[in-house]
């Protein structure tokens, strides 16, 4: 299940959940990536929108490629301001050993950096300023401004 | 509304600041076309991936029907 939440994200409460849920379901393997937002550049918070549609069918295929290796994937995003030192982003695979889980969690969380429909944005002075330098074209970008 | 006329919308997505568009159009590539000459969107457009009714597509000849819904993802970063 994919969870959204308006601001920092209660990371321990999150945790746990996560944890309790799987308790009994015999996984031998947790690995849990947390993103925190630093203080750098001057800025109060990291600012989110998603694009809830797409983030969800993106996120049920990788669901399907996880159930395939025998895993599970967890994942919860924040919606609007983030301020620093607090957590935008969880994700975690749970596996029956730890190889999958270790291989998988790298593979989801780099091309959730690369094609997943989130957009950030740097708060200072309580503005918005899309982080444009940081971000990546979606695979498959600039079919539209292909010559005709 | 006229025989045969196809009405799409349009939208953008993030930091793209503009207001859905309603145009008529048979296929992706009439959708390029027309956002080729828009010169709010233009220099978005080599940067932005492409979404038909939420499927994100990679075909300019793609017929549309009325009633589709266009859907332009610029550059992402989550987390």
């Amino acid at each position: 299940m994919m969870e959204l939440y308006q601001g920092a994200l209660p990371v321990k409460e999150i945790f746990d959940r996560w944890l309790d849920e799987h308790q009994e379901s015999n996984y031998g393997a947790f690995i849990p990536f947390v993103g925190i937002i630093r203080d750098e550049d001057g800025i109060e918070a990291l600012s989110f929108d998603i694009y809830e549609p797409i983030l969800q069918s993106w996120f049920d295929k990788w669901q399907e490629r996880a159930k395939e290796r025998g895993a599970i994937i967890k994942m919860a995003h924040a919606v609007g301001d983030v301020p620093v030192h607090t957590t935008s982003y969880m994700s975690a695979v749970f596996s029956p050993k730890r190889r999958v889980a270790l291989e998988m969690i790298d593979e989801f969380v780099e091309d959730f950096k690369a094609n997943a429909p989130i957009w950030k944005y740097d708060v200072i002075d309580g503005k918005r300023i899309y982080a444009q330098d940081r971000s990546t074209p979606m695979d498959g970008s600039g079919l539209l401004g292909e010559s005709l | 509304m006229i025989l045969g006329q196809k009405m799409i919308t349009i939208e953008f997505l993030g930091p793209i600041v503009k207001e859905d568009m309603h145009i008529d159009a048979s296929t992706l590539a009439d959708v390029a076309k027309i956002l080729q000459s828009d010169d709010e969107v233009s220099g978005w457009l080599s940067k932005c991936a492409v979404a038909l009714n939420d499927n994100i597509v990679s075909d300019l000849s793609i017929e549309l029907k009325d009633g589709d819904r266009i859907s332009l993802l610029p550059p992402v970063c989550g987390g």
